[in-house]
């Protein structure tokens, strides 16, 4: 066989194997009939096979739009994302854009209308039932607790600048001590031994004692509000109790709005959608899939989430306007203080 | 006198004039349209006046440039070294377990970080963390096998007539290593090292696992803008300043493996070790390499089979289905990803080692541009992930290339990433050829294209069948690139993985692990089969009679 004969080959195989592999995607024509929307979202909301992704199908049944999910990264990157590709989206309808990078969404660019309110969640401290137990210590409640000599050396936080939950602290203790007094709070913080790592995973798996499978010691940790459910539900075997607690002083709030893409294709779907999103039937899966709360106030929660989630009366939150302002600014701040 | 013979020499048996820019014209060709108009696109939209000017003043910038260059060199030089033994003792020597040995070496550099990094902290003494010896440490480990190969494939072709004479005309050990073998595999050193330090250059995963918040490299920063700060014209300076500092090291480096090309004959002798000396080097080499690069993975295994404290299955009962308990479901599913994965591997595997063995013949042919294709190939590699995706993202969004949500981009992408790996596996044997081969052929009335074929083509085909794998093993594994082409449904298995792994409760994150073990066997049974092929009884090599 020469080489001609080879190169055709490879070329027929890889031919076969392009077309084996199909081609989903659809065509983002406008047609008469039914509609085929996209739906962008970042990379922890499920594709498939989720009660999620059974209510979407309801919406489908009822109204002939099919809805097809395009993941693009987290949300940072997603938002980056619909920040280049704005006029020109990627999709018809945004998923999970938060207040800590929402202003950058609103100015106009990404988003048609309004974007609507679908979820929230808090950012707080988890601790380590068992290891308070054990040292027969109160666990911390507040911000100010953290900076107490009792709870010296088990704290650890993410890095603001490259970890959201970790930009969701420390707008906590901004909100706390205002623009001028977080500095020193932090300072303390510092001074009282608290770890910093990279991204959330490695605080909460590799550095936190309370996750089950951690090899960590630290009993402190930067987390959700929903860590302690997700515990419960995903423990095997099977658990009735939480073995993690969330210091509900410590809170951060975070909002997550959906919303129509500025030029869309199908402005009137996508409106439909969004609309949808905010309905019993999508809103009362979100707990279980997303572990964020409902924003839909009409849904109850699983019990699950009753039990062991915190859902604080006062969290701190800021104006995304405010965020969006200084984030950049706070974070090289943050570095001066806590890592030189 | 002496440059007329070689330049007459050169001329007997040339190919045509428009050889080389045929064969180059596919590579260069998809060099264009996937990596340098993407990037270029990037470029022309968010550079503004003041881009670059705001980048450089900011604060930290020297930090990160200083760390970056500072764990690369450090990285490098200690990878070298390191792989130095286990790169001879593989090349070398046939024994019992060679190709286990080889595959544990391999392994941990063709999966994604966020899987052995996470083993690997477990790992680490607690006052290692978060430091620069952490991320050096980790480098090191990963980085072995691009030692153990490129330098490996330059040491089996060194004959063992050489080393014996020298021996015999009395040279002791060190003054072989450094008069004889040295300068005979410099151009695999040089190879190496330019891979590796391009690796840890542009180091995201390891250093942000390991390194803590303290340590930042350029690609760090790179994502940290883009991503976290929506800052992409700052982004994309700092990529552009990434990739002049690589593109020069990589022209440099090339110039030099050039000029310190050897001529080699194609033999290659895997021997067994014969002298007591030999076989306690052979074995010591061998159970220390194995032990070393085995214990993290060994780590990664056992935690697929570790929930609630005790030992389980549960997590590998559940892979085959989104659900993780009845009724909770978080849309991974597990087992579909490894076959979307299997599927991509094979299509990149395919497309890199077409397209890097005409990019290998046409440099091993090429005269003078040769290295322009060759840096060029190579320059994906140093580019940000981040900056090659938005840049894919924005530059095919119009009809008729609206290619945002194909899925083939993922392949493709692959196949960016493993076609230099390819390249850099053929051309130093290409090289090696000593022009009387060629020469012998025309002599005997062969064509040029007939002594071309019979000489380059032949030489190339045994190296090549093993680059299918390694082509294949880097699309396994492939993680950065993927993130930002990667479309709902078809999550190849690190994705999968890593989704997860960051999820909080304890099943997912032993699924990750599961699934990482899946990896961890798929990658390495490709290297296991790709190595018989090529050095295997029966294999290519042998079939040659070389």
């Amino acid at each position: 066989m020469g080489r001609p004969a080879i190169l055709l080959t490879s070329f027929a195989v890889i031919g076969v194997l392009l077309a084996a592999c199909g081609d989903n995607a659809p065509a983002a024509t406008v047609t008469d009939g039914p509609v085929t929307i996209t739906l962008v979202a970042y990379d922890s909301f499920p594709t498939k096979d989720t009660a999620l992704n059974t209510a979407l199908a309801t919406f489908t049944a009822q109204t002939d739009i099919t809805v097809n999910i395009v993941t693009a990264g987290d949300a940072g990157t997603m938002v980056t994302k619909a920040e280049l590709t704005a006029g020109n989206p990627e999709g018809d309808v945004m998923w999970g854009v938060d207040n800590t990078l929402l202003s950058a969404a609103t100015d106009g660019k990404i988003f048609a209308d309004a974007p609507t309110v679908v979820d929230f969640g808090d950012v707080c401290v988890n601790y380590d039932i068992a290891w308070f137990q054990q040292h027969q210590l109160t666990p911390p409640v507040t911000l100010d607790d953290l900076i107490e000599p009792e709870y010296k050396d088990l704290l650890v936080v993410q890095n603001p600048a490259s970890s959201s939950p970790g930009l969701a602290f420390l707008l906590a203790t901004i909100a706390a001590s205002g623009e001028g007094g977080w500095q020193t709070y932090w300072k303390s913080l510092k001074a009282n031994g608290v770890e910093v790592t990279e991204s959330w995973d490695s605080a909460y798996y590799e550095r936190f004692s309370g996750s089950a499978g951690s090899t960590g010691n630290k009993p402190l940790v930067v987390s959700y509000g929903s860590s302690p459910p997700a515990e419960v539900v995903f423990a095997d075997p099977p658990r009735t109790d939480a073995p993690t607690g969330v210091a509900a002083g410590t809170c951060f709030r975070q909002i997550e709005y959906a919303g129509v893409l500025r030029g869309t294709k199908h402005p009137e779907a996508a409106r439909r959608l969004v609309q949808f999103l905010t309905t019993p039937t999508f809103q009362q899966e979100l707990p279980l899939t997303l572990f964020v709360y409902p924003a839909n106030t009409a849904v109850a929660l699983p019990d699950v989430f009753q039990q062991f989630a915190v859902v604080p009366t006062d969290p701190y939150t800021l104006e995304p306007a405010d965020i969006a302002a200084h984030r950049e600014q706070w974070q090289d701040e943050w570095n001066g203080i806590v890592l030189r | 006198m002496a440059g007329r013979v070689e330049r007459d020499r050169a001329a007997l048996n040339r190919l045509p004039r428009w050889a080389v820019p045929a064969l180059a014209a596919l590579p260069a060709g998809g060099l264009a349209l996937f990596f340098a108009y993407p990037v270029g696109t990037l470029l022309t939209r968010v550079l503004r006046p003041g881009s670059v000017t705001d980048v450089l003043r900011a604060p930290g910038l020297a930090g990160v440039l200083w760390f970056t260059v500072w764990q690369a060199v450090v990285s490098t030089v200690l990878t070298l070294v390191v792989g130095f033994a286990p790169a001879y003792v593989l090349a070398r020597y046939r024994f019992t377990g060679r190709r286990a040995v080889l595959a544990a070496v391999t392994v941990p550099f063709m999966l994604p970080t966020v899987v052995v990094g996470a083993a690997f902290v477990a790992l680490l003494p607690a006052n290692w963390h978060g430091t620069a010896r952490a991320v050096v440490a980790a480098h090191v480990f990963f980085n072995i096998a691009v030692v153990v190969r490129l330098l490996g494939s330059m040491w089996a072709v060194v004959p063992e007539g050489i080393t014996a004479a020298a021996r015999t005309l009395g040279a002791s050990p060190w003054h072989l290593l450094r008069h004889v073998v040295l300068p005979l595999l410099r151009p695999g050193l040089w190879a190496s090292a330019t891979v590796v330090f391009l690796f840890t250059f542009t180091s995201f995963g390891t250093v942000r696992l390991l390194g803590g918040p303290a340590h930042a490299t350029l690609e760090v920063e790179i994502a940290r803008r883009a991503t976290q700060l929506g800052d992409v014209d700052g982004a994309a300076v700092l990529s552009v300043l990434q990739l002049l500092v690589l593109g020069a090291v990589v022209w440099w480096s090339s110039r030099f493996q050039r000029r310190t090309a050897v001529q080699l004959p194609g033999a290659r002798s895997l021997r067994r070790a014969r002298s007591r000396e030999q076989r306690r080097l052979v074995g010591t080499v061998a159970a220390v390499a194995t032990i070393v690069m085995a214990t993290p993975l060994v780590v990664m295994v056992s935690r697929s089979f570790r929930l609630g404290g005790r030992w389980s299955m549960a997590a590998w009962r559940t892979l085959g289905h989104t659900e993780v308990r009845p009724g909770v479901s978080l849309g991974v599913d597990p087992l579909a990803s490894l076959f979307v994965s299997l599927r991509f591997a094979a299509l990149a595997a395919l497309l890199s080692v077409v397209i890097g063995a005409l990019a290998a013949l046409a440099i091993g042919s090429a005269r003078r541009h040769g290295r322009l294709l060759d840096v060029g190939l190579m320059l994906p590699l140093g580019t940000s992930a981040v900056t090659i995706g938005l840049g894919i993202l924005i530059a095919f969004d119009t009809a008729p290339i609206d290619w945002r949500a194909k899925w083939w981009l993922i392949p493709v992408g692959h196949a960016l990433v493993a076609t230099p790996f390819v390249v850099r596996a053929l051309v130093p044997v290409l090289r090696a050829i000593p022009a009387e081969q060629r020469n012998a052929a025309a002599v005997l009335g062969a064509s040029p294209w007939r002594a071309w074929w019979a000489v380059d083509v032949r030489r190339i085909s045994a190296p090549l069948v093993g680059a299918v794998g390694l082509a294949a093993a880097i699309s396994l594994g492939e993680f950065g690139a993927t993130t930002f082409l990667t479309r709902s449904g078809r999550e190849t298995l690190p994705i999968a993985i890593a989704r997860l792994l960051t999820r909080a409760g304890e099943t997912p994150r032993a699924q990750g692990f599961a699934l990482a073990t899946m990896l961890l066997v798929a990658t390495a049974l490709i290297i296991v089969i790709a190595e018989r092929r090529v050095f295997g009884e029966g294999s290519v090599l042998d079939a040659r009679g070389a």
